[in-house]
């Protein structure tokens, strides 16, 4: 006899699938589209939903939720504006590597290219920036685009997918099977690295006089930092890694040399351009990283492992690629190293550059600055917080300054470089983080883009602490209008039009606090760590116009790194 | 270098649109895109006329198989390969030269398929350097308007059949 099926409405199917995905919270914003779906959900109980104010947000909220966790971040929006308001956050998401899964309703499809109320061509709009998207033309396709997307958003190098949902297929009937495998013909990442090209790798890293490990997001997507860190321990290689590889190798490890490229360390930076041997594990060769081409590493053997063949050979050219999952890699190449290379003097060397040029700010004039909150925050914590931040030069400062000892613990917009990111994204990782303080790091600028999460951090007693570096300037705009662009300080200047942001914490319902003095900083961040019941907020005002440093130029070499600032005479 | 590439996708709503979006965004050049079905009527072919140096080229191909719907992408430059492009071509014609055209369409092995007192339409099928002769010859007649359906190719013999196996067999595994 045959099986019967269970037959449901759109909305029941597409609830039946979030649970089968495993879904335990989506962030989303209801609207006519969607309506049925919302109506659905009053009687589900196995998800929470989380009411956002603004799209934006609940995409960024799936990203800090995703970051911090690994799982897939759902989002549930409206058709047109609701759907357009994710765009941002669906780019920021496609840049970085972040699993997320936006559904959003569509008008019905006989309305489908009528200018109906409400509709945007969302599939059509987002095609560039997702790793795969679905137009639900039918109910009998619902389940399978559904297990699809969260099949193809986790998997390989992940990303975001979207899935519009038109408001008939969500309103007819159906009988209902999951899938119980993904059957796509043109997706098979390739996971398992080439064995002769991990052999190559192995010997030269063995046989290698300056080695070094260039470590990006992928080392902590894959999961691969045990195995990275058992490679690099048992080989006693120096470490540098990227913006979003920052903590898949502890910082306060002295084989760490922390940040390269733009505002990496001197170190780091001088490693880069002097090794023998460069193995890029899970990064891109970002433009941020390399500087110019020509000049990156010139004398290194270069080995790229990464699963997106797509990255190997589109920025440097490299001489050996291994295509595959990092983790599974750097677990095969940790087995085939026979014996550690001898690379005393090199890290004699590196040594040296540390000394040569160490990270420093001024310290003594009694002025707050950020690089001081930031060192702060890290002791505070010990390195153990989550720490979410934004765009900009605090985001710079921390990536030199807070000591990251673990993977998922530094959550930031690398790629896309999102203002906004910080506070919603920060939300949904505490949606998913208890164990451990999350902490928003913001600039004035960028705070101001997404603040109105702020209530969805309130109402739902999230003990995150937003941390606002106040310099009263977009300060990173600011520090290349110094240096670049003949000081012209165009529309960087919001001493005059920022708010209060005390009284506007106040006015959400957070207890906050602002300092200016460096000897306040301590009692603020100690009383913000008490406070386990719900957000609190701190608004540090800081020196107005410090710069980071070190830094290299857009398109420069090493030789052009400026590490501090100089008088107009000398820049010449 | 220009460099033909043929790539199989998934007959599904929007593919087309994916790979048209992918060049553009990516920046590369596109000389003619032309898709049509195949054998299996869930698979179309693409064939891309496309330019650039071997690390363009090298892109075009990994970008091309990293979207979802493309199973199978191969650059046909280099092997033994059929290609053909079809072209209309209407042409002005005076009393004197009206003969002169149709021997012009012979040479080629051209068809014509429409005439009226001012203007003959040609259709000439063959590789794309034929039609480019062809279209030169015209020109000096005086072409009223043209339309050309880009590239489509395959490779030569046994290959053909293998690209086959080889897809049924993906069938199967998957």
């Amino acid at each position: 006899m045959k099986e019967t099926k269970p037959v449901m409405s759109g909305a029941e199917i597409f609830f039946e699938c979030l649970k089968r995905e495993k879904v335990e919270i989506v962030f989303g914003y209801p609207g006519g589209a969607t309506l049925k779906i919302y109506e659905k959900l009053y009687d589900v109980d196995f998800l929470k939903h989380i009411l956002v104010r603004h799209e934006q947000g609940a995409t960024h909220m799936a990203e800090g939720y995703a970051k911090a966790t690994g799982k897939v971040g759902v989002v549930l929006v409206t058709s047109g504006p609701g759907a357009t308001n994710t765009v941002t956050g669906i780019a920021d998401a496609y840049m970085d590597s972040v699993p997320i899964v936006v559904f959003t309703g569509q008008v019905a499809t006989h309305l489908i290219g009528n200018d109906a109320f409400q509709e945007a061509d969302i599939v059509g709009i987002t095609r560039p920036i997702t790793k795969h998207n679905f137009l639900v033309r039918d109910i009998s396709e619902l389940a399978s685009s559904i297990r699809k997307a969260f099949y193809i958003a986790s998997t390989g190098r992940p990303g975001p997918v979207l899935v519009d949902l038109p408001k008939d297929v969500i309103n007819s009937v159906c009988e209902f099977e999951y899938p119980e495998k993904v059957e796509m013909r043109g997706y098979k990442p390739n996971l398992l690295g080439h064995q002769n090209q991990i052999k190559k790798a192995a010997e030269r890293i063995r046989k290698a006089k300056r080695p070094l490990l260039y470590v990006g997001g992928g080392v902590i997507m894959s999961g691969g930092y045990r195995e990275l860190h058992l490679l690099a321990k048992e080989n006693n290689l120096p470490v540098t890694m990227t913006l979003q590889g920052l903590g898949a190798f502890p910082m306060s490890d002295p084989q760490s040399l922390g940040m390269l490229g733009m505002h990496g360390t001197y170190w780091a930076n001088q490693a880069v351009n002097n090794c023998d041997l460069l193995v890029s594990l899970g990064a891109r060769f970002d433009d941020r990283v390399t500087g110019k081409i020509d000049a990156f590493a010139t004398g290194a053997y270069k080995i790229h492992v990464d699963i997106d063949p797509t990255c190997i050979d589109k920025n440097v050219v490299v001489d050996l690629p291994i295509v595959g999952d990092v983790k599974h890699v750097l677990a095969e190449l940790a087995a085939e190293i026979s014996s550690p290379p001898k690379i005393e003097e090199w890290w004699e060397q590196i040594h040296k550059w540390q000394e040569e040029c160490p990270l420093h700010y001024e310290k003594h004039d009694g002025k707050l600055r950020s690089e001081f909150i930031l060192e702060k925050l890290s002791e505070f914590t010990k390195g153990e917080a989550v720490i979410v931040t934004d765009v900009g030069q605090h985001q710079m400062w921390t990536s030199q300054y807070y000591k990251f000892n673990h993977p998922r613990s530094h959550l930031t917009s690398g790629g896309l470089g999102t203002m906004g990111f910080s506070v919603p994204a920060s939300i949904g990782a505490a949606f998913a983080i208890k164990d451990r303080p999350v902490i928003s790091i913001s600039g004035d600028g960028g705070f101001q883009m997404n603040m109105q999460e702020l209530i969805t951090a309130v109402y739902h007693k999230l003990p995150v602490k937003f941390i606002i570096i106040n310099n009263s300037f977009l300060g990173m705009v600011r520090q290349w209008q110094e240096l670049f662009h003949a000081e012209k300080y165009s529309f960087t200047d919001l001493s005059d039009s920022n708010p209060d942001f005390q009284k506007l914490g106040e006015a959400f319902g957070m207890k906050s606090f602002f300092t200016n003095r460096p000897e306040e900083v301590d009692s603020i961040l100690e009383e913000m760590m008490q406070i386990k019941d719900g957000p609190s907020l701190a608004e540090f005002r800081v020196e107005k116009e410090d710069m980071v440093f070190p830094i290299i130029p857009s398109g420069a070499t090493i030789k052009e790194m400026m590490t501090k600032r100089l008088n107009p005479k000398e820049m010449i | 270098m220009k460099h033909t590439i043929s790539v199989l996708v998934e007959n599904q709503f929007g593919t087309f649109n994916r790979v048209v979006t992918m060049f553009s965004g990516k920046g590369f050049n596109v000389h003619s895109m032309s898709i049509g079905e195949t054998e299996s009527p869930e698979i179309s072919r693409m064939t891309i006329v496309t330019e650039g140096d071997d690390k363009i080229i090298e892109q075009v191909v990994k970008q091309l198989n990293r979207l979802i719907d493309t199973i199978k992408v191969v650059d046909l430059s280099g092997s033994p390969k059929v290609e053909r492009e079809l072209a209309l071509i209407t042409v002005f014609y005076q009393k004197g030269n009206r003969a002169d055209i149709i021997s012009v369409s012979n040479i080629f092995r051209g068809n014509i398929v429409d005439i009226n007192n001012k203007t003959i339409t040609i259709e000439i099928t063959g590789p794309p350097d034929k039609i480019e002769a062809a279209v030169n010859v015209l020109e000096g007649y005086g072409i009223k308007e043209m339309a050309r359906s880009g590239t489509v190719a395959l490779k030569r013999g046994e290959q053909v059949k293998g690209d086959k196996k080889e897809l049924q067999q993906n069938n199967i595994q998957v």
